[in-house]
Protein backbone atom coordinates (compact mmCIF):
# COMPACT_ATOMS: atom_id res chain seq x y z
CA UNK A 1 0.00 0.00 0.00
CA UNK A 2 1.26 3.49 -0.79
CA UNK A 3 1.64 5.83 2.14
CA UNK A 4 -1.41 7.98 2.72
CA UNK A 5 -1.30 11.41 1.21
CA UNK A 6 -2.96 14.42 2.81
CA UNK A 7 -5.46 15.03 0.05
CA UNK A 8 -7.72 12.46 -1.54
CA UNK A 9 -8.14 14.43 -4.71
CA UNK A 10 -5.92 17.15 -6.03
CA UNK A 11 -6.57 18.91 -9.27
CA UNK A 12 -4.26 21.55 -10.63
CA UNK A 13 -4.70 23.75 -13.66
CA UNK A 14 -7.06 21.30 -15.32
CA UNK A 15 -8.09 22.23 -18.85
CA UNK A 16 -10.33 20.27 -21.19
CA UNK A 17 -11.25 21.53 -24.61
CA UNK A 18 -13.69 19.95 -27.03
CA UNK A 19 -12.95 20.94 -30.60
CA UNK A 20 -11.33 24.17 -29.44
CA UNK A 21 -14.09 25.09 -26.99
CA UNK A 22 -12.96 25.01 -23.39
CA UNK A 23 -15.36 23.00 -21.25
CA UNK A 24 -13.08 23.13 -18.24
CA UNK A 25 -10.80 26.12 -18.05
CA UNK A 26 -7.93 26.03 -15.57
CA UNK A 27 -9.57 24.53 -12.52
CA UNK A 28 -7.55 23.84 -9.38
CA UNK A 29 -8.80 22.45 -6.09
CA UNK A 30 -8.05 19.75 -3.60
CA UNK A 31 -10.25 17.64 -1.40
CA UNK A 32 -9.13 16.24 1.95
CA UNK A 33 -9.81 12.66 2.95
CA UNK A 34 -13.27 12.05 4.33
CA UNK A 35 -14.60 15.35 3.07
CA UNK A 36 -17.90 15.68 1.26
CA UNK A 37 -17.71 18.24 -1.48
CA UNK A 38 -20.46 19.61 -3.66
CA UNK A 39 -20.16 20.78 -7.24
CA UNK A 40 -22.60 23.46 -8.21
CA UNK A 41 -23.03 25.11 -11.53
CA UNK A 42 -25.51 25.84 -14.27
CA UNK A 43 -25.95 23.37 -17.11
CA UNK A 44 -22.87 23.11 -19.30
CA UNK A 45 -20.61 24.60 -16.65
CA UNK A 46 -18.18 21.69 -16.86
CA UNK A 47 -19.24 19.69 -13.80
CA UNK A 48 -19.72 16.38 -15.59
CA UNK A 49 -16.59 16.85 -17.68
CA UNK A 50 -14.52 17.48 -14.56
CA UNK A 51 -15.96 14.38 -12.93
CA UNK A 52 -15.25 12.25 -15.98
CA UNK A 53 -11.66 13.42 -16.00
CA UNK A 54 -11.37 12.58 -12.30
CA UNK A 55 -12.45 9.01 -13.05
CA UNK A 56 -9.97 8.61 -15.87
CA UNK A 57 -12.75 8.09 -18.40
CA UNK A 58 -11.86 11.23 -20.34
CA UNK A 59 -8.29 12.42 -20.81
CA UNK A 60 -7.54 16.01 -19.84
CA UNK A 61 -6.17 18.45 -22.40
CA UNK A 62 -3.69 19.81 -19.89
CA UNK A 63 -3.19 20.05 -16.16
CA UNK A 64 -2.91 17.26 -13.67
CA UNK A 65 -5.28 15.25 -11.52
CA UNK A 66 -4.25 12.91 -8.73
CA UNK A 67 -6.47 10.67 -6.66
CA UNK A 68 -5.03 9.28 -3.43
CA UNK A 69 -1.65 10.43 -4.68
CA UNK A 70 -1.87 8.55 -7.99
CA UNK A 71 -1.83 10.62 -11.16
CA UNK A 72 -4.87 9.78 -13.29
CA UNK A 73 -3.07 10.19 -16.59
CA UNK A 74 -0.30 7.68 -15.99
CA UNK A 75 -1.85 5.21 -13.56
CA UNK A 76 -5.50 4.90 -14.54
CA UNK A 77 -5.65 1.31 -13.27
CA UNK A 78 -4.80 2.42 -9.73
CA UNK A 79 -7.40 5.17 -9.89
CA UNK A 80 -10.11 2.84 -11.08
CA UNK A 81 -9.56 0.60 -8.07
CA UNK A 82 -10.03 3.58 -5.77
CA UNK A 83 -13.18 5.22 -7.06
CA UNK A 84 -16.87 4.51 -7.12
CA UNK A 85 -18.49 6.44 -9.92
CA UNK A 86 -22.08 7.11 -10.75
CA UNK A 87 -22.35 8.94 -14.07
CA UNK A 88 -24.92 11.49 -15.08
CA UNK A 89 -28.35 9.95 -15.77
CA UNK A 90 -27.19 6.81 -14.00
CA UNK A 91 -26.91 4.32 -16.88
CA UNK A 92 -27.88 0.77 -15.91
CA UNK A 93 -28.38 -2.38 -17.96
CA UNK A 94 -32.07 -2.96 -18.61
CA UNK A 95 -32.25 -6.72 -18.46
CA UNK A 96 -30.48 -7.76 -15.28
CA UNK A 97 -31.72 -8.32 -11.77
CA UNK A 98 -30.51 -5.95 -9.07
CA UNK A 99 -28.54 -8.58 -7.17
CA UNK A 100 -27.05 -10.01 -10.38
CA UNK A 101 -25.94 -6.56 -11.45
CA UNK A 102 -24.29 -5.84 -8.12
CA UNK A 103 -22.58 -9.24 -8.21
CA UNK A 104 -21.23 -8.62 -11.70
CA UNK A 105 -20.03 -5.14 -10.78
CA UNK A 106 -18.42 -6.49 -7.62
CA UNK A 107 -16.50 -9.04 -9.64
CA UNK A 108 -15.36 -6.35 -12.06
CA UNK A 109 -14.21 -4.26 -9.12
CA UNK A 110 -12.13 -7.16 -7.89
CA UNK A 111 -14.05 -7.91 -4.72
CA UNK A 112 -13.28 -11.46 -3.64
CA UNK A 113 -16.14 -13.89 -4.20
CA UNK A 114 -16.39 -14.81 -0.53
CA UNK A 115 -16.83 -11.21 0.60
CA UNK A 116 -19.16 -10.21 -2.20
CA UNK A 117 -22.34 -11.87 -0.92
CA UNK A 118 -22.33 -10.25 2.53
CA UNK A 119 -21.23 -6.92 1.05
CA UNK A 120 -24.13 -6.95 -1.44
CA UNK A 121 -26.53 -7.58 1.45
CA UNK A 122 -24.99 -4.64 3.26
CA UNK A 123 -25.37 -2.15 0.42
CA UNK A 124 -28.89 -3.38 -0.35
CA UNK A 125 -29.76 -2.74 3.26
CA UNK A 126 -28.06 0.66 3.28
CA UNK A 127 -29.86 1.79 0.15
CA UNK A 128 -33.20 0.28 1.16
CA UNK A 129 -33.24 -2.02 -1.86
CA UNK A 130 -33.89 -5.36 -0.17
CA UNK A 131 -37.43 -5.62 -1.47
CA UNK A 132 -36.40 -5.26 -5.11
CA UNK A 133 -33.22 -7.32 -5.10
CA UNK A 134 -34.71 -9.92 -7.44
CA UNK A 135 -36.46 -7.44 -9.73
CA UNK A 136 -35.28 -6.63 -13.21
CA UNK A 137 -33.62 -3.21 -13.31
CA UNK A 138 -35.45 -2.12 -16.46
CA UNK A 139 -38.78 -2.39 -14.61
CA UNK A 140 -37.76 -0.40 -11.54
CA UNK A 141 -39.00 3.10 -10.89
CA UNK A 142 -36.63 6.02 -11.18
CA UNK A 143 -36.06 6.27 -7.44
CA UNK A 144 -35.06 2.63 -7.18
CA UNK A 145 -32.80 2.85 -10.22
CA UNK A 146 -31.09 5.85 -8.71
CA UNK A 147 -30.48 3.95 -5.51
CA UNK A 148 -29.15 0.95 -7.45
CA UNK A 149 -26.61 3.35 -8.97
CA UNK A 150 -25.62 4.64 -5.54
CA UNK A 151 -25.40 1.10 -4.15
CA UNK A 152 -23.13 0.22 -7.04
CA UNK A 153 -20.89 3.23 -6.40
CA UNK A 154 -20.32 2.37 -2.74
CA UNK A 155 -20.18 -1.41 -3.34
CA UNK A 156 -16.42 -1.84 -3.30
CA UNK A 157 -15.95 0.64 -0.44
CA UNK A 158 -13.64 2.85 -2.47
CA UNK A 159 -11.85 5.73 -0.75
CA UNK A 160 -13.29 8.20 -3.26
CA UNK A 161 -16.88 8.34 -4.49
CA UNK A 162 -17.90 10.51 -7.40
CA UNK A 163 -21.59 10.95 -8.07
CA UNK A 164 -23.03 13.09 -10.81
CA UNK A 165 -26.43 14.34 -9.69
CA UNK A 166 -27.32 11.47 -7.37
CA UNK A 167 -30.61 12.93 -6.21
CA UNK A 168 -32.07 13.88 -9.57
CA UNK A 169 -35.60 12.56 -10.02
CA UNK A 170 -36.09 11.43 -6.45
CA UNK A 171 -39.07 12.29 -4.28
CA UNK A 172 -38.45 14.17 -0.99
CA UNK A 173 -38.56 11.01 1.07
CA UNK A 174 -36.00 9.28 -1.11
CA UNK A 175 -33.84 12.39 -1.13
CA UNK A 176 -33.82 12.17 2.64
CA UNK A 177 -32.64 8.55 2.47
CA UNK A 178 -29.90 9.42 0.00
CA UNK A 179 -28.83 12.39 2.09
CA UNK A 180 -28.52 10.23 5.19
CA UNK A 181 -26.64 7.66 3.17
CA UNK A 182 -24.14 10.21 1.92
CA UNK A 183 -23.82 11.70 5.39
CA UNK A 184 -23.09 8.23 6.77
CA UNK A 185 -20.06 8.05 4.47
CA UNK A 186 -18.60 11.19 6.03
CA UNK A 187 -15.18 10.60 7.49
CA UNK A 188 -14.78 7.18 5.89
CA UNK A 189 -14.93 8.08 2.22
CA UNK A 190 -14.30 11.18 0.21
CA UNK A 191 -17.42 12.09 -1.70
CA UNK A 192 -17.87 14.47 -4.60
CA UNK A 193 -21.44 15.12 -5.67
CA UNK A 194 -22.85 17.51 -8.16
CA UNK A 195 -26.37 18.78 -7.96
CA UNK A 196 -28.81 21.41 -9.03
CA UNK A 197 -30.74 21.06 -5.82
CA UNK A 198 -29.05 23.66 -3.70
CA UNK A 199 -30.54 22.89 -0.26
CA UNK A 200 -29.34 19.36 -0.87
CA UNK A 201 -25.74 20.42 -1.27
CA UNK A 202 -26.05 22.86 1.59
CA UNK A 203 -27.18 20.16 3.97
CA UNK A 204 -24.80 17.37 3.01
CA UNK A 205 -21.61 19.00 1.87
CA UNK A 206 -18.72 20.23 3.94
CA UNK A 207 -17.51 22.40 1.15
CA UNK A 208 -19.00 23.75 -2.06
CA UNK A 209 -17.36 24.56 -5.37
CA UNK A 210 -19.34 26.76 -7.69
CA UNK A 211 -18.36 26.34 -11.30
CA UNK A 212 -19.43 28.45 -14.22
CA UNK A 213 -18.06 28.57 -17.75
CA UNK A 214 -15.45 25.98 -16.84
CA UNK A 215 -14.00 28.05 -14.03
CA UNK A 216 -14.35 27.91 -10.28
CA UNK A 217 -16.16 31.11 -9.37
CA UNK A 218 -16.41 30.51 -5.65
CA UNK A 219 -15.46 27.88 -3.12
CA UNK A 220 -15.70 27.36 0.60
CA UNK A 221 -18.16 26.13 3.19
CA UNK A 222 -21.75 27.26 2.62
CA UNK A 223 -21.37 29.81 5.48
CA UNK A 224 -18.15 31.21 4.05
CA UNK A 225 -19.69 31.58 0.65
CA UNK A 226 -22.60 33.52 2.06
CA UNK A 227 -20.26 35.84 3.87
CA UNK A 228 -17.98 36.28 0.90
CA UNK A 229 -20.54 36.89 -1.76
CA UNK A 230 -23.56 38.39 -0.07
CA UNK A 231 -22.31 40.08 3.07
CA UNK A 232 -22.98 38.59 6.47
CA UNK A 233 -26.43 39.58 7.54
CA UNK A 234 -29.47 41.03 5.97
CA UNK A 235 -32.50 42.52 7.69
CA UNK A 236 -35.81 43.02 6.05
CA UNK A 237 -38.06 45.64 7.62
CA UNK A 238 -41.44 47.11 6.91
CA UNK A 239 -41.41 50.64 8.16
CA UNK A 240 -42.80 54.12 7.63
CA UNK A 241 -41.12 57.44 8.29
CA UNK A 242 -38.86 60.00 6.64
CA UNK A 243 -36.91 57.83 4.19
CA UNK A 244 -34.50 60.59 3.27
CA UNK A 245 -33.13 60.55 6.82
CA UNK A 246 -32.72 56.78 6.91
CA UNK A 247 -29.00 56.52 5.86
CA UNK A 248 -27.99 59.09 8.41
CA UNK A 249 -29.93 57.28 11.07
CA UNK A 250 -28.28 54.00 10.18
CA UNK A 251 -24.82 55.52 10.42
CA UNK A 252 -25.56 56.24 14.05
CA UNK A 253 -25.90 52.57 14.92
CA UNK A 254 -22.17 52.02 14.87
CA UNK A 255 -21.86 49.04 12.59
CA UNK A 256 -21.92 49.82 8.89
CA UNK A 257 -25.44 49.13 7.69
CA UNK A 258 -26.57 50.13 4.27
CA UNK A 259 -29.77 49.99 2.34
CA UNK A 260 -29.69 47.22 -0.24
CA UNK A 261 -33.15 47.69 -1.64
CA UNK A 262 -36.16 49.81 -0.94
CA UNK A 263 -39.69 49.04 -2.09
CA UNK A 264 -42.54 51.34 -3.13
CA UNK A 265 -44.69 52.70 -0.31
CA UNK A 266 -48.03 50.97 0.16
CA UNK A 267 -51.27 52.96 0.85
CA UNK A 268 -50.54 53.25 4.55
CA UNK A 269 -47.01 54.59 3.89
CA UNK A 270 -45.03 51.48 4.76
CA UNK A 271 -42.10 50.39 2.66
CA UNK A 272 -40.17 47.15 2.60
CA UNK A 273 -36.49 47.86 3.10
CA UNK A 274 -33.59 45.43 3.02
CA UNK A 275 -30.50 46.34 5.01
CA UNK A 276 -27.18 44.57 4.66
CA UNK A 277 -24.20 44.56 6.97
CA UNK A 278 -20.76 43.00 7.05
CA UNK A 279 -20.71 42.83 10.83
CA UNK A 280 -21.14 39.37 12.30
CA UNK A 281 -23.05 40.25 15.46
CA UNK A 282 -26.75 40.67 16.07
CA UNK A 283 -27.91 44.19 15.22
CA UNK A 284 -31.67 43.70 15.38
CA UNK A 285 -32.16 45.13 18.85
CA UNK A 286 -30.12 48.30 18.39
CA UNK A 287 -31.62 48.82 14.96
CA UNK A 288 -35.12 48.55 16.31
CA UNK A 289 -34.30 50.79 19.27
CA UNK A 290 -32.80 53.49 17.06
CA UNK A 291 -35.69 53.48 14.61
CA UNK A 292 -38.40 53.62 17.23
CA UNK A 293 -36.46 56.21 19.22
CA UNK A 294 -36.43 58.42 16.10
CA UNK A 295 -40.19 58.11 15.79
CA UNK A 296 -40.35 55.58 12.94
CA UNK A 297 -43.23 53.22 12.72
CA UNK A 298 -42.00 49.65 12.35
CA UNK A 299 -44.44 46.93 11.34
CA UNK A 300 -42.11 43.95 10.83
CA UNK A 301 -38.49 43.03 11.11
CA UNK A 302 -36.81 39.81 10.13
CA UNK A 303 -33.24 38.71 9.89
CA UNK A 304 -32.84 36.79 6.66
CA UNK A 305 -30.25 34.11 6.07
CA UNK A 306 -29.16 34.13 2.47
CA UNK A 307 -29.60 30.64 1.06
CA UNK A 308 -27.06 28.92 -1.07
CA UNK A 309 -29.40 29.67 -3.91
CA UNK A 310 -28.74 33.39 -3.53
CA UNK A 311 -25.02 32.69 -3.29
CA UNK A 312 -25.16 30.55 -6.39
CA UNK A 313 -27.07 33.11 -8.40
CA UNK A 314 -24.81 35.91 -7.22
CA UNK A 315 -21.63 33.94 -7.91
CA UNK A 316 -22.65 32.85 -11.37
CA UNK A 317 -23.91 36.32 -12.21
CA UNK A 318 -20.58 37.73 -11.10
CA UNK A 319 -18.73 35.30 -13.37
CA UNK A 320 -21.02 36.09 -16.33
CA UNK A 321 -20.24 39.75 -15.82
CA UNK A 322 -16.53 38.94 -15.88
CA UNK A 323 -16.97 37.01 -19.10
CA UNK A 324 -18.97 39.83 -20.67
CA UNK A 325 -16.41 42.47 -19.78
CA UNK A 326 -13.64 40.25 -21.13
CA UNK A 327 -15.50 40.02 -24.44
CA UNK A 328 -15.82 43.80 -24.68
CA UNK B 1 -6.70 -10.37 -18.61
CA UNK B 2 -8.03 -10.89 -15.09
CA UNK B 3 -11.50 -9.72 -15.99
CA UNK B 4 -11.83 -11.50 -19.31
CA UNK B 5 -13.57 -14.52 -17.79
CA UNK B 6 -15.90 -12.33 -15.69
CA UNK B 7 -16.98 -10.40 -18.76
CA UNK B 8 -17.16 -13.52 -20.93
CA UNK B 9 -19.42 -15.40 -18.53
CA UNK B 10 -21.55 -12.30 -18.00
CA UNK B 11 -21.93 -11.76 -21.74
CA UNK B 12 -22.83 -15.39 -22.42
CA UNK B 13 -25.44 -15.12 -19.70
CA UNK B 14 -26.83 -11.93 -21.17
CA UNK B 15 -26.95 -13.50 -24.64
CA UNK B 16 -28.80 -16.48 -23.21
CA UNK B 17 -31.50 -14.29 -21.67
CA UNK B 18 -31.87 -12.09 -24.73
CA UNK B 19 -34.79 -12.80 -27.07
CA UNK B 20 -32.63 -11.92 -30.08
CA UNK B 21 -30.51 -14.98 -29.48
CA UNK B 22 -33.53 -17.25 -29.61
CA UNK B 23 -34.85 -15.60 -32.74
CA UNK B 24 -31.45 -16.20 -34.31
CA UNK B 25 -31.31 -19.79 -33.05
CA UNK B 26 -34.81 -20.75 -34.19
CA UNK B 27 -34.43 -19.10 -37.58
CA UNK B 28 -31.05 -20.74 -38.04
CA UNK B 29 -32.12 -24.23 -37.10
CA UNK B 30 -35.33 -23.97 -39.15
CA UNK B 31 -33.52 -22.81 -42.28
CA UNK B 32 -30.75 -25.37 -41.91
CA UNK B 33 -33.26 -28.11 -41.10
CA UNK B 34 -35.25 -27.43 -44.26
CA UNK B 35 -32.04 -27.25 -46.23
CA UNK B 36 -30.92 -30.60 -44.88
CA UNK B 37 -34.28 -32.18 -45.68
CA UNK B 38 -34.09 -30.84 -49.22
CA UNK B 39 -30.60 -32.29 -49.65
CA UNK B 40 -31.71 -35.72 -48.39
CA UNK B 41 -34.72 -35.51 -50.68
CA UNK B 42 -32.50 -34.97 -53.70
CA UNK B 43 -30.42 -37.99 -52.66
CA UNK B 44 -33.47 -40.19 -52.49
CA UNK B 45 -34.38 -39.26 -56.07
CA UNK B 46 -31.02 -39.55 -57.81
CA UNK B 47 -27.42 -40.28 -56.88
CA UNK B 48 -25.35 -37.11 -56.30
CA UNK B 49 -21.66 -36.27 -56.71
CA UNK B 50 -21.01 -34.66 -53.33
CA UNK B 51 -21.72 -36.08 -49.90
CA UNK B 52 -24.68 -34.66 -47.93
CA UNK B 53 -22.28 -32.98 -45.50
CA UNK B 54 -20.51 -31.24 -48.38
CA UNK B 55 -23.78 -29.97 -49.83
CA UNK B 56 -25.05 -28.95 -46.43
CA UNK B 57 -22.03 -26.82 -45.54
CA UNK B 58 -22.07 -25.22 -48.98
CA UNK B 59 -25.08 -23.24 -47.71
CA UNK B 60 -23.10 -21.73 -44.83
CA UNK B 61 -23.33 -18.19 -46.22
CA UNK B 62 -27.08 -17.96 -45.74
CA UNK B 63 -27.19 -18.35 -41.95
CA UNK B 64 -23.97 -16.33 -41.61
CA UNK B 65 -25.66 -13.33 -43.20
CA UNK B 66 -28.54 -13.19 -40.73
CA UNK B 67 -27.23 -14.98 -37.63
CA UNK B 68 -23.96 -13.11 -37.08
CA UNK B 69 -25.66 -9.67 -37.09
CA UNK B 70 -28.30 -10.89 -34.63
CA UNK B 71 -25.64 -12.22 -32.27
CA UNK B 72 -23.27 -9.26 -32.41
CA UNK B 73 -25.40 -6.19 -33.06
CA UNK B 74 -26.09 -5.59 -29.38
CA UNK B 75 -22.69 -6.13 -27.88
CA UNK B 76 -21.04 -2.69 -28.04
CA UNK B 77 -23.76 -0.56 -29.65
CA UNK B 78 -26.13 -1.15 -26.76
CA UNK B 79 -23.51 -0.31 -24.14
CA UNK B 80 -22.97 2.98 -25.82
CA UNK B 81 -26.67 3.73 -26.27
CA UNK B 82 -27.42 3.04 -22.59
CA UNK B 83 -24.24 4.80 -21.46
CA UNK B 84 -23.15 1.73 -19.47
CA UNK B 85 -19.85 1.79 -21.34
CA UNK B 86 -18.94 4.64 -19.01
CA UNK B 87 -19.55 2.65 -15.84
CA UNK B 88 -17.88 -0.38 -17.40
CA UNK B 89 -14.68 1.45 -18.33
CA UNK B 90 -14.37 3.22 -14.99
CA UNK B 91 -13.86 -0.13 -13.25
CA UNK B 92 -10.38 -1.70 -13.39
CA UNK B 93 -11.06 -3.38 -16.76
CA UNK B 94 -9.34 -2.49 -20.00
CA UNK B 95 -11.06 -1.88 -23.31
CA UNK B 96 -9.29 -4.94 -24.68
CA UNK B 97 -10.85 -7.15 -22.02
CA UNK B 98 -14.28 -5.73 -22.73
CA UNK B 99 -14.04 -6.24 -26.50
CA UNK B 100 -12.50 -9.70 -26.20
CA UNK B 101 -15.05 -10.79 -23.62
CA UNK B 102 -17.95 -9.71 -25.81
CA UNK B 103 -16.35 -11.22 -28.89
CA UNK B 104 -15.69 -14.49 -27.07
CA UNK B 105 -19.30 -14.76 -25.95
CA UNK B 106 -20.72 -14.11 -29.43
CA UNK B 107 -18.27 -16.57 -30.98
CA UNK B 108 -19.07 -19.26 -28.40
CA UNK B 109 -22.76 -18.92 -29.20
CA UNK B 110 -22.11 -18.94 -32.94
CA UNK B 111 -20.11 -22.14 -32.71
CA UNK B 112 -22.63 -23.61 -30.29
CA UNK B 113 -25.49 -23.01 -32.71
CA UNK B 114 -23.58 -24.60 -35.58
CA UNK B 115 -22.63 -27.43 -33.25
CA UNK B 116 -26.31 -28.17 -32.69
CA UNK B 117 -26.65 -29.05 -36.39
CA UNK B 118 -24.59 -32.13 -35.57
CA UNK B 119 -27.97 -33.54 -34.55
CA UNK B 120 -28.99 -33.65 -38.23
CA UNK B 121 -26.07 -35.89 -39.05
CA UNK B 122 -26.70 -38.03 -36.02
CA UNK B 123 -30.26 -38.66 -37.22
CA UNK B 124 -28.99 -39.38 -40.72
CA UNK B 125 -26.50 -41.93 -39.43
CA UNK B 126 -29.02 -43.51 -37.08
CA UNK B 127 -31.74 -44.01 -39.68
CA UNK B 128 -30.00 -44.39 -43.04
CA UNK B 129 -29.01 -47.85 -44.16
CA UNK B 130 -26.51 -46.49 -46.67
CA UNK B 131 -23.17 -45.92 -44.91
CA UNK B 132 -21.87 -43.92 -47.91
CA UNK B 133 -24.25 -41.10 -47.07
CA UNK B 134 -22.35 -40.51 -43.87
CA UNK B 135 -18.90 -39.40 -44.91
CA UNK B 136 -16.82 -38.27 -41.94
CA UNK B 137 -14.19 -36.33 -43.97
CA UNK B 138 -16.34 -33.51 -45.35
CA UNK B 139 -18.20 -33.40 -42.05
CA UNK B 140 -15.09 -32.65 -39.98
CA UNK B 141 -13.72 -30.35 -42.69
CA UNK B 142 -17.03 -28.51 -42.81
CA UNK B 143 -17.20 -27.94 -39.08
CA UNK B 144 -13.56 -26.89 -39.02
CA UNK B 145 -14.26 -24.37 -41.77
CA UNK B 146 -17.26 -23.02 -39.84
CA UNK B 147 -15.19 -22.65 -36.69
CA UNK B 148 -12.29 -20.92 -38.45
CA UNK B 149 -14.31 -18.63 -40.72
CA UNK B 150 -16.62 -17.84 -37.81
CA UNK B 151 -13.69 -16.17 -36.06
CA UNK B 152 -13.57 -13.53 -38.77
CA UNK B 153 -17.31 -13.20 -39.31
CA UNK B 154 -18.07 -12.62 -35.64
CA UNK B 155 -15.13 -10.22 -35.33
CA UNK B 156 -16.58 -8.19 -38.22
CA UNK B 157 -19.89 -8.10 -36.38
CA UNK B 158 -18.22 -6.83 -33.21
CA UNK B 159 -16.39 -4.20 -35.22
CA UNK B 160 -19.63 -2.98 -36.82
CA UNK B 161 -21.24 -2.85 -33.38
CA UNK B 162 -18.35 -0.75 -32.07
CA UNK B 163 -19.00 1.83 -34.77
CA UNK B 164 -22.69 2.34 -34.21
CA UNK B 165 -24.88 3.54 -31.37
CA UNK B 166 -27.98 1.97 -32.84
CA UNK B 167 -28.35 -1.81 -32.94
CA UNK B 168 -30.12 -1.75 -36.30
CA UNK B 169 -27.32 0.25 -37.89
CA UNK B 170 -24.81 -2.22 -36.47
CA UNK B 171 -26.79 -5.17 -37.84
CA UNK B 172 -27.07 -3.71 -41.33
CA UNK B 173 -23.41 -2.73 -41.35
CA UNK B 174 -22.47 -6.27 -40.32
CA UNK B 175 -24.63 -7.67 -43.11
CA UNK B 176 -22.93 -5.44 -45.66
CA UNK B 177 -19.44 -6.28 -44.43
CA UNK B 178 -20.19 -10.00 -44.47
CA UNK B 179 -21.75 -9.78 -47.91
CA UNK B 180 -18.68 -7.97 -49.19
CA UNK B 181 -16.28 -10.52 -47.80
CA UNK B 182 -18.37 -13.51 -48.96
CA UNK B 183 -19.28 -12.35 -52.45
CA UNK B 184 -16.89 -9.48 -53.12
CA UNK B 185 -14.16 -11.94 -54.06
CA UNK B 186 -16.46 -13.77 -56.46
CA UNK B 187 -17.37 -10.53 -58.16
CA UNK B 188 -13.81 -9.22 -58.37
CA UNK B 189 -12.42 -12.46 -59.76
CA UNK B 190 -14.71 -12.08 -62.77
CA UNK B 191 -14.53 -8.30 -63.05
CA UNK B 192 -13.43 -7.30 -66.54
CA UNK B 193 -11.53 -4.22 -65.36
CA UNK B 194 -9.14 -6.43 -63.41
CA UNK B 195 -8.24 -8.36 -66.56
CA UNK B 196 -5.17 -6.30 -67.71
CA UNK B 197 -1.73 -7.65 -66.92
CA UNK B 198 -0.95 -4.75 -64.57
CA UNK B 199 -3.62 -5.98 -62.15
CA UNK B 200 -2.11 -9.43 -61.89
CA UNK B 201 -1.07 -9.00 -58.18
CA UNK B 202 -4.55 -7.72 -57.34
CA UNK B 203 -6.10 -10.74 -59.00
CA UNK B 204 -3.81 -13.03 -57.04
CA UNK B 205 -4.77 -11.33 -53.79
CA UNK B 206 -8.45 -11.66 -54.68
CA UNK B 207 -8.00 -15.34 -55.49
CA UNK B 208 -6.35 -15.81 -52.12
CA UNK B 209 -9.28 -14.22 -50.30
CA UNK B 210 -12.05 -16.33 -51.87
CA UNK B 211 -14.12 -17.58 -48.95
CA UNK B 212 -15.91 -20.17 -51.12
CA UNK B 213 -12.58 -21.55 -52.33
CA UNK B 214 -11.49 -21.93 -48.71
CA UNK B 215 -14.69 -23.78 -47.99
CA UNK B 216 -14.07 -26.22 -50.84
CA UNK B 217 -10.52 -26.87 -49.67
CA UNK B 218 -11.58 -27.52 -46.11
CA UNK B 219 -14.30 -29.98 -47.07
CA UNK B 220 -11.85 -31.79 -49.34
CA UNK B 221 -9.63 -32.13 -46.29
CA UNK B 222 -7.02 -29.59 -47.33
CA UNK B 223 -6.21 -27.28 -44.43
CA UNK B 224 -3.95 -24.61 -45.87
CA UNK B 225 -1.86 -22.56 -43.49
CA UNK B 226 -2.34 -19.46 -45.66
CA UNK B 227 -6.08 -19.75 -45.36
CA UNK B 228 -5.88 -20.13 -41.59
CA UNK B 229 -3.67 -17.06 -41.51
CA UNK B 230 -6.17 -15.16 -43.66
CA UNK B 231 -8.91 -15.70 -41.08
CA UNK B 232 -6.70 -15.23 -38.04
CA UNK B 233 -5.10 -12.03 -39.28
CA UNK B 234 -8.49 -10.70 -40.37
CA UNK B 235 -9.90 -11.46 -36.93
CA UNK B 236 -7.04 -9.79 -35.10
CA UNK B 237 -7.31 -6.75 -37.33
CA UNK B 238 -11.07 -6.43 -36.87
CA UNK B 239 -10.72 -6.75 -33.09
CA UNK B 240 -7.92 -4.18 -32.92
CA UNK B 241 -10.07 -1.79 -34.93
CA UNK B 242 -12.99 -2.45 -32.56
CA UNK B 243 -10.83 -1.58 -29.54
CA UNK B 244 -9.55 1.56 -31.25
CA UNK B 245 -13.07 2.51 -32.25
CA UNK B 246 -14.38 2.18 -28.68
CA UNK B 247 -11.50 4.24 -27.30
CA UNK B 248 -11.56 6.76 -30.11
CA UNK B 249 -15.27 7.42 -29.65
CA UNK B 250 -14.66 8.24 -25.99
CA UNK B 251 -11.94 10.73 -26.91
CA UNK B 252 -14.26 12.48 -29.30
CA UNK B 253 -17.46 12.18 -27.34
Amino acid sequence: MPEPTPSAISVSHLVKTFAGVAAVNDISFSVARGEIIGFLGPNGAGKSTTMRILTGYLPATSGSVAICGFPVATQPEEIKRRIGYMPENNPLPEDMRVSEYLYYRGRLKELPRAKLGPRIDEVLEACDLKRVRHKIIGRLSKGYRQRVGIAEAILAEPPVIIMDEPTIGLDPHQILIVRDLIASLRGRMTVIISSHILPEIEMTCDRVLIINQGRIVAQGTPAELRAEILGRNAYTLELAGDFGALPGLLAGIGSPLHVASQGEPDPSGFRTVTLVTDAAGELGESLLGTLIGAGWRVRAISRSHPTLEDVFLAATRRSWDAVDTAKK
Amino acid sequence: MKHFLTILSHEIRMLLVSPGTYVAAVAFLAVMGFEFTRILDSYSQAPQDASPAGMFFAQFWLPVLFMVPLLTMKCLADERRLGTIETLLTTPVTTTEVVLGKYGAAYALYVGLWGSTAGFFFILRRFSSDARLFDLGPLIGGYLFIAVSGLLFVALGVFASSLARNQMVAAILTCVLLFAILFGGLYLSTAPWLKPEAFQPVREAVAYAQVFRHYEDFTRGVVDMRQLLFYLSGTVLALIFSILSVEGKILHS
